[in-house]
């Protein structure tokens, strides 16, 4: 257990972070492309029709790994976030903050074609659906946290007060959920909802495939903006100069500029 | 290097920062009971920032930082306890009385109920106590403030400035305090840019510590506090 | 520390509690203004509702209700900021974070104080509201109660807050935009109940949900904001 713990110490240090999530970083990249694009040409092109709602079914390919990713991610922020405070380890606290511009784009996604199917099923592009509104009550929530992390001009007080953020609306988010769903049914009752039908094998596979690749695509864009952040707040120290050493002896070599000893 | 328990505070290459850049070079200094430790320096050299880091206000860095004896940060809690600050900030409500601010802070501190007349009277502002903090000159809100670092005797008196705004008797006031505190075995830490009266009670007893800017440097990252 | 479960371990957070609770409420009321303009905020809200709605009684009595309501939170949440915005300005927001004591009562004590004060005197209102967007007494009560517990449950969440950013300087604006959202299950079931009582239905259900998740707060933000304050230290 100690040496575990020891080895996951050492593995969130910023110089060796910064070593081993480079190739990670791009295998994750080049798997969610392939992925994406087997994903996408088995759900739009192979999968067969859906009996009841035609073609406009084949939108699930995006929609519900998005709206996966969208709630994953959250819980993804609030464990980092706690890591980050109760361990005051550095690296969780930039993942705090690195993927909440990544849920909210997934949130967004899944508004925009959760919005899309709704036109042809429902005839209007927006309803006041449970999961829709709850959808758009957590694009909020991501907002706040990149608000209140953006408000700070220290880096590290803004990243630990986001993770505070991230925690309270983890425990939130079912309330809420709950709440909606509540009120909803109050309202119009059950309604049609985008996954209901069972689904034949050679639908699901696809749709497996796009969790994966949504996932992987989580994965290296999380490492890439990781990356940048770290560099970011640890620009100047020793380790920071040593791991750019190619990038600045390029641009000291340049015609017409003046070399910086540093 | 382990100091005695007596040892009021005991530092070892302390080190202030500001957004990841070290202020000062680093600083070691034991402060027994009965000493004061007058810091120097420059203006924006970290000397409010050293005090808010011993407060736990601000981030340190330190080889060892122990309090009567314990190291931190796991002592946090027992030095802020025995730990008082004189700030440019009166942390006194103004639109309450004096005696009411008194009396939040006594609580706080669990000081004994005070009589408010009386201490009105020791710091020079007889017949005030009942006077909305609002309508005191600065002066007189900095004589309000004197009074909560007396609540529940704390072992270690970080003073900020503690002349700023005073008056001659003021200042005679500010080093009496400051010697009845030191010779009830307490400690404190000052800044001033005041000079101290030499041959003043004060002067005798006071050892500088002068800090110099430290050279543009980062410093390394711990993991933990 | 001291064990949780000794006398003098209650004691002494009753004490911290009631210390801190007077303290606040000799300010509050000592600034009436700070108490008067959310109420001249909450009736000029329900003046534009009727404006933007139009003068046909039909018309605004089914929106009636939620307007007056929304007038009232927005109020509250207008006033969430003065929670600890002085503390931060005249440094006791720093002696008490660095005191080394007991800051959960405090906390308590300031949340609870802002509730009789801020949120309470909101309900002066409530009667010339009620005639201006013609609202029948018999909804009354069950306007009282929910914004009642409606504005103490907002109190407690404006603490975590406020205690995120009386630091930046940033106003109300993004506190706003943090605490509506988390705010949802509040407007919602209080909003459902007012509904509920509209259409002669049973409130039951509502207001048990709206009272939940007001004692879940409650007992929750303290800590949570007491963990806020102790993070933001270190900039």
């Amino acid at each position: 257990m100690n040496r575990l713990w020891l080895y996951l110490n050492q593995l969130g240090s910023p110089p060796n972070f910064w070593r081993w999530s480079g190739p990670w970083m791009r295998v994750s990249f080049i798997l969610a492309l392939i992925l994406t694009s087997i994903g996408l040409y088995g759900g739009l092109v192979l999968a067969p029709l859906d009996y009841l709602q035609g073609e406009t079914f084949r939108i699930i390919y995006i929609h519900v790994p998005a709206a996966v990713s969208s709630m994953s991610i959250f819980v993804f922020m609030a464990v980092q976030g706690a890591a980050a405070l109760i361990w005051r380890i550095k690296i969780c606290e930039i993942f705090v903050v690195c993927a909440a511009p990544i849920g909210a784009m997934f949130t967004v996604l899944t508004l925009v074609t959760g919005m899309l199917w709704g036109k042809p099923t429902w005839g209007t592009y927006w309803t006041w659906d449970a999961r829709l509104t709850s959808e758009l009550v957590l694009l909020f929530l991501y907002l706040g946290v990149i608000a209140l992390y953006q408000s700070y001009s220290d880096l590290r007080a803004g990243a630990r007060a986001a993770s505070v953020l991230a925690i309270i609306g983890v425990v939130n988010v079912p309330i809420i959920h709950y709440s909606v769903q509540w009120w909803s049914t109050l309202h119009q009752g059950e309604t049609i909802t985008l996954t209901g039908s069972k689904m034949h094998a050679s639908m699901l596979w696809p749709l497996l495939v796009m969790f994966v690749a949504s996932k992987l695509y989580f994965l290296g864009s999380l490492l890439l903006r990781a990356r940048v952040t770290l560099i970011e707040q640890e620009s100047g120290k020793a380790w920071v100069r040593q791991a750019l050493a190619i990038d600045t002896s390029e641009a000291t070599n340049k015609p017409g500029q003046t070399s910086v000893s540093i | 290097m382990q100091a005695a328990a007596s040892t009021i505070l005991s530092a070892r290459e302390l080190i202030g920062s500001r957004g990841g850049f070290a202020l000062f070079e680093p600083v070691s200094f034991d402060l027994q009971p009965g000493q004061l430790l007058w810091l120097e320096g420059d203006n924006g050299v970290g000397k409010t920032t050293l005090l808010r880091g011993l407060l736990g206000l601000a981030m340190l860095q330190f080889d060892s930082l122990c309090f009567l004896g314990q190291p931190l940060p796991a002592a946090r809690a027992q030095m802020q306890q025995q730990t008082r600050w004189l700030s440019h900030q009166s942390s006194l409500k103004s639109v309450l009385s004096v005696a009411q601010n008194w009396r939040f802070w006594a609580v706080l501190y669990q000081h004994p109920p005070i009589n408010a007349a009386e201490l009105a009277e020791t710091l020079g502002l007889e017949g005030l106590e009942d006077q909305p903090v609002a309508s005191l000159s600065a002066g007189q809100k900095k004589r309000a403030q004197l009074a909560l670092l007396q609540f529940g005797k704390p072992a270690l008196w970080l003073l900020d400035e503690p002349f700023a705004n005073l008056d001659q008797s003021g200042i005679a006031l500010v080093e009496r305090l400051i010697c009845e505190h030191l010779d009830a075995g307490g400690a404190a830490l000052s800044t001033s840019h005041g000079v101290l009266g030499t041959g003043s009670a004060l002067a005798k007893r006071a050892h500088a510590l002068k800090l110099r800017p430290a050279k543009l440097a980062q410093i390394d990252d711990l993991a933990h506090d | 520390m001291t064990s949780a479960r000794s006398p003098h371990f209650a004691s002494r957070w009753l004490q911290l509690l009631s210390s801190a609770l007077v303290h606040e409420l000799r300010q509050r009321l000592r600034q009436p203004s700070q108490l008067l303009h959310p109420i001249g905020f909450a009736v000029l809200v329900a003046l534009l509702f009727g404006f933007a709605v139009g003068p046909q009684p039909e018309k605004l009595t089914l929106v009636a209700p939620a307007a007056l309501f929304i007038a009232l939170l927005l109020a509250t949440f207008l006033s969430m900021e003065l929670l600890f915005s002085s503390d931060f300005e005249d440094g006791t927001l720093d002696a008490l974070s660095a005191s080394g004591r007991e800051l959960v009562p405090i906390l308590y004590g300031k949340a609870l104080a802002f509730w009789l004060a801020q949120g309470l005197s909101l309900l002066l209102a409530l009667p010339l509201l009620m005639v201006l967007l013609n609202i029948s007494v018999s909804l009354a009560p069950v306007l009282v109660f929910t914004f009642v517990m409606v504005s103490l449950g907002l109190s407690f969440l404006g603490l975590i807050g406020s205690a995120l950013t009386v630091r930046l300087r940033a106003g109300a604006m993004l506190l706003m935009l943090l605490i509506l959202p988390q705010a949802v299950p509040l407007l919602i079931f209080s909003l459902g109940a007012i509904n509920a009582a509209q259409l002669g239905d049973s409130t039951a259900a509502p207001l048990f949900y709206l009272s939940a998740v007001t004692l879940a707060l409650f007992v929750l933000a303290p800590l949570a904001a007491k963990g806020v304050l102790s993070q933001a230290i270190g900039d």
